[in-house]
């Protein structure tokens, strides 16, 4: 649905996008993550061909944003950061006059109008006027300002950015709930969002690209397959990691055991599992029965939150190529 | 261009909810009102003294009243169309809506010929109100009503230059004060251009006198449907409009 080659924007004096390349396939929710000034929104700028790019290609449904404006922006629906909204418009009115821009007419419109009203939950303030409205509601009558004309892509410029909790949580339903229908790309800065409401994530920082992968992928990544970490104490005397480590490599379903560190009579050590299989309950018990004492048993997971700090360091020449960084980063905080 | 009308009727709304066009409305029938009622007063005093003297003053409406009156609109016109075009592009970059006009399937030149357009339309309802009293003077009166007509063709075309102007220079800021503070100083310097002629003859002073916006309506005052200056104003449209339209497409590239 989006094809994007070696997207370039260059300013006078810094460059906002950096050769970006990505592809998003029909009907997938894309979450276009990075910090602030990464370049996020000057890539959305140029999708919805606000921004022309200075070198490279971007494609919407195979209609090139330099050559087929026109059709690129009939199959785009563009929520910017700030909804563009008439502040002296009443809703209704304002859709209407959106809807009309688009190019919906008569029955059409009047069918859409009531449609986006009725979607986005924003019925009983139709005849409000726009300036007076709360957040929330600016957010969802900018939100059904850009589905108005039924597009076949979504694109949300921080679409949760300034709202409660209670509101970020319906506009994050409101947009799964549109994903059937639209290819949605949605950028944010904030890690739990992409978790929760996309399928695939695009990692940008500094106008590059850090990396592009699926939610699950990456989150598998960054749990570490089932890796543990235990903590050993012993009540009389210091510890010998050595015999510690060879009880814990005995334990059915252990495959590696890697010491870390030792404090005084504590030691702490790094399990990893053959397979699936819960070890949990047999490094306890051993250690039990050892007659040690078990001081904290926990998941050595990386949660995305780590890799995306990681990915997103101030120097991404070392995270680069995209598919080892994820890796990296789990690997380091496992270390 | 169906486009451009829904844009146009977008703008049109958006000057009638807000207090602008009946604070423009208001002040101009003000302004207008007294030259009229001086004007008036001036020609029926002159006509008793005429009387009393016995001699016969040859009196004419058009040219005594309809004249000046006309020539007073354009000027009162120099300082209302800032007031009109200040806000057509400078609010929309203020407030981001720039981003949905700019992003929506419509072309750049439908939105300035909207935008001008609903310009053109809310001066073309200032100069309705001036109707209101020329019609007096065909109740009372016997003036032609040919050269009337023509000094308004002359005042839509001398403003639609002005209002190109002032659209064009719109677009290059979000500060609506900015935007009608040099729409206004550019409108104060076309008309004093005029003055450059008054003591040089030479060659660069015409080309000043020339490019002032009042000495090309002094025909369409005397009711002379002059096809040069016509062309001299369709021309200053045509300009205005296509820089807006340039200004427009170059916010893409420079923001």
């Amino acid at each position: 649905m989006i094809t994007v080659q070696q997207l370039t924007k260059r300013y006078a004096r810094n460059t906002a996008v950096d050769h970006i390349s990505f592809e998003i396939g029909k009907g997938q929710i894309v979450g276009f993550l990075g910090p602030n000034g990464a370049g996020k929104t000057t890539t959305m700028r140029m999708l919805t061909c606000f921004l022309p790019p200075t070198s490279g290609s971007a494609a919407v449904a195979g209609f090139d944003v330099l050559e087929k404006p026109l059709e690129v922006k009939r199959r785009i629906g563009y929520l910017p950061e700030m909804p563009p909204l008439y502040a002296e418009m009443r809703t209704v009115e304002y859709l209407t006059f959106v809807g009309k821009i688009k190019g919906l007419r008569g029955a059409d419109l009047a069918k859409r109008t009531a449609f986006v009203l009725e979607r986005c939950a924003i019925q009983d303030v139709k005849d409000r006027v726009l300036g007076k409205l709360s957040k929330g509601y600016r957010q969802r009558v900018g939100l059904a300002q850009a589905i108005i004309h039924n597009p076949d892509v979504l694109i949300l410029d921080e679409p949760t950015a300034g709202l409660d909790p209670k509101q970020i949580n319906e506009t994050r339903d409101l947009i799964k709930s549109l994903a059937g229908d639209h290819t949605i790309i949605l950028s944010t800065h904030i890690l739990p969002e992409v978790e929760q409401t996309c399928q695939q994530v695009i990692i940008i920082n500094k106008g590059r690209l850090a990396a592009t992968d699926s939610v699950n992928n990456l989150q598998n990544r960054a749990r570490g397959a089932g890796s543990v970490l235990v903590e050993v104490a012993s009540r009389n005397g210091p510890l010998q990691s050595e015999i510690v480590q060879r009880r814990l490599e005995q334990v059915p379903g252990v495959s590696r055991v890697l010491f870390k560190e030792t404090r005084g009579n504590l030691s702490i050590f790094e399990i990893s599992g053959t397979s699936d299989r819960a070890i949990r309950g047999d490094v306890a018990r051993t250690v039990v029965e050892a007659g040690w004492d078990l001081n904290e048993l926990r998941s050595a997971a990386v949660s995305l939150e780590e890799i995306f700090l990681e990915l997103t360091k101030t120097d991404v020449e070392k995270v680069e190529p995209s598919a080892s960084a994820a890796q990296t980063a789990a690997g380091k905080a496992k270390e | 261009m169906g486009n451009m009308w829904i844009i146009c009727r977008k703008e049109l709304r958006s000057y009638f909810v807000s207090p602008i066009a009946y604070l423009l409305l208001s002040m101009f029938a003000i302004v207008f009102g007294f030259f009229f009622w001086n004007a008036v007063g001036y020609f029926v005093y002159a006509g008793m003294e005429a009387q009393m003297r016995g001699g016969m003053f040859p009196m004419n409406l058009n040219e005594q009243v309809i004249r000046p009156l006309v020539s007073n609109v354009s000027v009162i016109g120099l300082f209302l169309i800032p007031m009109i075009t200040m806000r057509l592009f400078a609010e929309e970059k203020r407030s981001g809506t720039i981003e949905l006009l700019v992003t929506a399937p419509i072309r750049d030149l439908e939105v300035v010929l909207g935008k001008w357009l609903a310009a053109m339309i809310l001066y073309a309802g200032m100069l309705l109100l001036t109707a209101l009293n020329f019609a007096w003077l065909f109740r009372y009166g016997n003036p032609d009503w040919k050269p009337l007509a023509v000094a308004y063709l002359g005042l839509l075309l001398q403003a639609g230059a002005l209002l190109a102007v002032g659209t064009f220079l719109s677009t290059l800021t979000r500060n609506q004060i900015v935007a009608g503070a040099a729409t206004f100083g550019v409108c104060l310097l076309l008309w004093v251009l005029e003055w450059a002629s008054d003591y040089e003859s030479a060659t660069w002073s015409r080309v000043m006198a020339y490019l002032s916006i009042l000495t090309h309506f002094e025909p369409f005052a005397k009711g002379l449907l002059s096809i040069k200056d016509a062309v001299f104003y369709l021309t200053a449209i045509v300009l205005g409009l296509f820089l807006t339209a340039r200004s427009l497409e170059s916010l893409r590239w420079r923001s």
